[in-house]
């Protein structure tokens, strides 16, 4: 039996301070128990000789200097994992919340180690997601991490939502697929929003939840994400299923760490946020991979919402340095009642290149998306120029393009939550939108590619 | 020395910042090993009996009172054969050696391993019994890949007469196989490899002028932006416009010799593409894999980051060892910001006073002092050297005025801004022409004028003020839009158009475009400047714009880069004659009648 210690020196927001402590080690977890009826959990995050700085999980409240004995486990925090997880759901802690009980004989460490990128296998396979212009311009491969960046009130649950529904992966992998949902501090009608969308896309028995709300304690919403990512971890590299990771808000997650950094008196970087960011939303993005020994994989799709719409915020900017690539929402899309409202010419998927055209999705593809973009990107200018001097002034060619950019918004982007296109239907309607301009004007385009497949 | 006694307890644990009691033996700067799992760490501060170290593991079941270990000597790789194609993490663990002995994660505990013991090597011995050796001296030779022959140097600061020579044979690194008698009359062994600290830069006989360019076969950056051999070079951009990318072209089709290659608090995944990429690209020159010349430090973003600090360092020392032996080295650190932060998070830990955006005062002369390795010289053997070091930057937010950019600015001659908007196109490589610099074009001229053209240099210039003058044009389309321009000024927006998409983009996974040599690239520069000068001089006769852009003949022009492969230059010639074909029978046309003669003109192609 361990010892148990009986007297704090300190309270601070979620921090208690003990001191006389002997064999206490860092990140080890302790049980507090408060009256001698509540149980606390925390974790060492400073050892200062004999005095310890504990974080406390459920917050302090109740916790007085005298009331409290706190005992340590011997170890960092593990959580119990077996393939019952499967349709359960937790909370940040790793607990269950849905009422019935939960035990596995293994236990897992939520810290994680890195991948060794010897270990680690390049993805190239593709996931369908039914959005034309994800698949078609960002595509998703498996293995990856692509954030969905957005605002508030902008629909990026119904997003996510539709991917899960939606995610088709090629072969007899698609048996072998689940989910791993973790929600950081979000309110309770988005967490019902996405049980509801999983009970109705059937997929609720292959839903792992790891649940944080808005109004639960801050100190578990840095633990619900490692507890995700392990299940995912487990579920993947143990029993060769291809997970894919919904990962929600990663602004409310970055707001909960500063605010324990700011409890602890760290030296804040920018915006207040602390030094270490960066490493921190790194050790949970780069858990995302495929590994060598392992059939299984894991894809994440973090979502995050940029304050006032803001990509150089901390959050967006260094998870964009983290992640490969990003789906950017518009809200001037949104406001012109496009769905679902990507904004393409900044969304970016960096593992596209090795994932798509001839073997993956279809020969043409890497070619047309290139063209596509560079033509959008023209249609931004013109837009520019005919708001100036007028749309009847501008040249037949810059009409054209501005037709192509019509079309490309109302035939391409624009899809209902229900519909589900194949990648084929998606470089179809490429094709047909590129019809607007003229042959010639398709320089990014091989020339016999455009002999196959124009259609002006 | 202390050979493995405690010199110290642990006191205080925060994160990767551990202090220890009892630590007067430590040495600042010196490598320690930290509690029963024996962590590697760095003595960073020392008050009183207190020392502060950085650890380059994870800390986490570190307690009050764990041990720690002296080593007596500052942190330090081996040197010697076994280095290259191969892949190590910030402070030269072998990523290959500990994936086959564990699984796909990174142990913490895994020790002080580096290059093979085991192996091995066929070495060739260089001197005799009784010959006079000094530091620099080659005193035996190994083909350490097929592309690179290891040389064995007498470490800096030795000299002496030689007492023993092995015989040739396969021996492995720690095998003695010199022995020579010091100044002091004692007796030194030397094996395959030496110690070297890595924030000590390795001597050298002397610095030289940089005179060379470093051929990157990247058409904006050889012809617009040069790069030169010794020189230093920054890439800095937001997420998303290209660095890596750009790092990756230049770690495959640069004529270095060797290429540092490191991924400082960078993705995982990229780090394991380069990993099965460069072994299958053959290098056009010698036919041989491009790993057989590459070494790779990897620390990826989820590893600690105190090794992240370390792996700047230590990528920098293994390219001055064989700099030493007389090689071409290009480093390529991917990204500097990385290391930057890595910094500013240890700085935090350490409660030092934090500067401009929380990154520690001393960010500027660290950056300095890292760049400050790159040069051309004059090796202690006498031989020829260079390492030219490439950065990336990744500014927060893509806002180049943050410290790091700033700071990095002063201190390199190539500045290669990546561009958002040119990236949003697609646009690749995201070299903004406007705001990127080459401080090397004079140094280099000579060169250029000497090996490829003595106009290649004018038309860069040319060239540039075209796109210059299309800048200023482009402002006024935005407002007027371009119907209203006179013709010629249409012309520039057509030719600027031409430089763009023909020239300066350039296609990554095109077989015949991905690298391009200087030839190739000088001949395409004139097709576009004959395109150029023909077009303006019909214009000049009277000729409308219609007439003057030619669909077909733009549309070659544009696609020189892909028709044309480097077996056959000759074609570009030819394409020269077709434009001035054309353009000087289309301005015979309107110098004799003008408008008038129309219909004779539509019979034109």
């Amino acid at each position: 039996m361990k010892l148990k210690y009986l007297k704090l020196d300190r309270i601070d927001g979620p921090l208690i301070v003990l001191s006389g402590v002997k064999d206490a080690s860092y990140d080890e977890m302790v049980d507090i128990e408060v009256a001698g009826k509540e149980h606390k959990k925390g974790r060492v995050v400073q050892i200062n000789k004999d005095k310890v700085v504990i974080q406390v999980f459920q917050g302090t409240s109740g916790i007085s200097l005298g009331n409290s004995s706190v005992a340590f486990s011997g170890g960092p925090m593990r959580i119990p994992l077996s393939m019952e997880v499967l349709g359960r759901v937790f909370n940040g802690m790793g607990e269950p919340v849905d009422g019935a009980g939960f035990y596995a004989e293994n236990k897992y460490d939520i810290g994680g180690r890195p991948i060794n990128p010897v270990g680690r296998k390049y993805p190239r396979d593709y996931i369908q997601t039914g959005i034309s212009s994800i698949d078609g311009l960002t595509t998703l491969i498996r293995g990856q991490k692509l954030p969905i960046f957005s605002g508030d009130g902008l629909p990026h649950n119904e997003v996510a939502a539709q991917i899960v529904k939606q995610a088709k992966i090629s072969g007899d992998a698609a048996a072998n697929f689940a989910i791993v949902f973790a929600a950081m501090g979000i309110k309770h009608d988005e967490a019902e929003y996405f049980k509801r969308q999983f009970e109705l896309s059937g997929v609720l028995n292959k839903v792992v939840m790891y649940i944080n709300l808005a109004d639960d304690p801050i100190v578990e919403r840095i633990t619900t994400p490692r507890c995700a990512l392990t299940a995912a971890e487990y579920l993947a590299f143990e029993h060769d299923m291809h997970i894919l990771v919904i990962m929600t808000n990663m602004t409310s997650y970055a707001e909960a760490l500063r605010e324990i950094s700011s409890a602890r008196e760290e030296v804040p970087s920018r915006k207040g946020y602390p030094g270490y960011l960066y490493s921190d939303l790194a050790s949970l993005y780069e858990r995302a991979g495929i590994i060598k020994n392992s059939k299984g994989s894991i894809t994440q799709i973090p979502i995050l919402t940029m304050p006032n719409d803001d990509i150089t915020h901390p959050v967006p900017d260094l998870t964009g340095f983290i992640t490969e690539g990003q789906v950017i929402l518009s809200r001037d899309l949104f406001q012109k009642n496009i769905y679902p409202p990507v904004n393409i010419l900044p969304s970016l998927s960096r593992l596209m290149k090795d994932g798509i055209g001839e073997g993956y999705t279809r020969e043409d593809h890497p070619d047309i998306a290139n063209q596509v973009f560079s033509a959008y990107t023209h249609v931004q200018e013109i837009r520019a120029l005919a708001q100036v001097i007028g749309e009847e002034d501008i040249s037949d060619l810059d009409k054209k393009y501005l037709e192509f950019g019509k079309q490309f918004e109302s035939k391409l982007l624009n899809q209902s939550f229900e519909s589900n296109r194949n990648i084929e239907d998606t470089l179809n309607i490429m094709w047909e939108i590129l019809g607007a301009i003229p042959k010639g004007e398709l320089t990014r385009i091989d020339p016999g590619l455009i002999e196959k497949y124009y259609v002006g | 020395m202390n050979n493995g006694n405690s010199s110290g307890k642990l006191v205080f644990i925060n994160g990767p910042v551990v202090k220890a009691e009892n630590a007067e033996a430590l040495k600042m700067r010196e490598m320690v090993l930290v509690g029963n799992k024996k962590l590697i760490g760095e003595v960073v501060s020392i008050e009183s009996d207190k020392a502060t170290l950085q650890i380059y593991e994870e800390t986490s079941g570190l307690k009050w009172g764990d041990e720690v270990v002296s080593t007596g000597k500052p942190l330090s790789v081996k040197l010697g054969p076994g280095i290259l194609s191969n892949i190590f993490d910030g402070i030269e663990r072998p990523l290959e050696h500990i994936y086959e002995t564990g699984s796909a994660f990174i142990p913490e505990g895994i020790g002080l391993i580096s290059i093979d013991l085991n192996k091995l090597w066929d070495i060739h011995l260089t001197v005799n019994v009784g010959d006079y050796i000094e530091e620099g001296s080659v005193y035996a030779t190994v083909q350490e890949t097929s592309l690179i022959l290891h040389k064995l140097m007498v470490p800096p600061k030795m000299s002496g007469k030689v007492t023993f020579v092995e015989k040739d044979g396969k021996y492995n690194i720690e095998h003695t196989v010199v022995k020579i008698l010091d100044k002091e009359e004692e007796e030194v062994e030397l094996s395959l490899y030496q110690e070297w600290p890595i924030r000590t830069p390795r001597p050298v006989k002397q610095k030289r002028a940089i005179e060379k360019p470093l051929i990157t076969g990247q058409r904006v950056i050889d012809t617009f932006f040069p790069l030169a051999k010794g020189g230093t070079a920054a890439i800095p951009g937001g997420f998303g416009t290209g660095k890596t990318i750009t790092q990756h072209q230049l770690a495959k089709w640069s004529d270095a010799d060797i290429i540092v290659y490191i991924g400082c608090g960078e993705r995982g995944n990229e780090m394991t593409e380069v990993l099965e990429d460069f072994p299958k690209i053959i290098d056009p020159k010698s036919q041989k894999s491009l790993m057989q010349r590459t070494v790779l430090l990897a620390n990826t973003s989820n590893m600690p980051v105190a090794a992240r600090e370390a792996s700047i360092y230590t990528g920098i020392t293994i390219a001055e060892y064989y700099r030493d032996m007389g090689y071409h080295i290009a480093i390529m650190a991917d990204s500097t910001s990385r290391w930057a932060e890595a910094l500013r998070e240890l700085s935090g830990r350490l409660e030092e006073m934090p500067a401009e955006e929380g990154y520690p005062a001393y960010l500027p002369s660290r950056l300095a002092q890292f760049y400050e390795r790159a040069a051309y010289v004059e090796t202690l053997s006498g031989t020829e050297g260079s390492i030219t070091i490439i950065g990336a930057v990744s500014p927060a937010g893509g806002d180049f005025s943050e410290p790091v950019t700033q700071n990095t600015k002063r201190v390199v001659s190539t500045f290669l801004a990546l561009d958002k908007s040119l990236a949003y196109s697609r646009h690749y490589p995201a070299i903004n022409w406007h705001n990127s610099y080459s401080g090397y074009v004079t140094v280099l001229k000579e060169w250029y004028d000497e090996n490829i053209s003595e106009n290649m240099m004018e038309l860069r210039a040319k060239i540039l003020r075209i796109l210059q003058e299309e800048r200023k044009l482009l402002e006024i389309v935005k407002l007027v839009g371009e119907d209203i321009l006179p013709d010629d000024q249409r012309l520039i927006l057509e030719i600027s158009k031409v430089i763009k998409v023909g020239y300066l983009q350039q296609n990554a996974y095109h077989k015949d475009d991905a690298n391009v040599s200087l030839n190739k690239q000088y001949k395409m520069l004139t097709v576009i400047d004959s395109l150029y000068e023909a077009a303006n001089e019909c214009i000049r006769a009277g000729a409308p714009i219609s007439k003057v852009k030619n669909e077909d003949i733009f549309y070659k022009v544009i696609t020189m880069k892909y028709t044309v492969s480097e077996e056959n230059l000759e074609l570009l010639d030819e394409l020269i004659k077709e434009i001035y074909e054309y353009y000087i029978s289309l301005g015979k046309m309107y110098r004799k009648g003008g408008a008038q003669n129309e219909t004779e003109i539509s019979k034109i192609r």
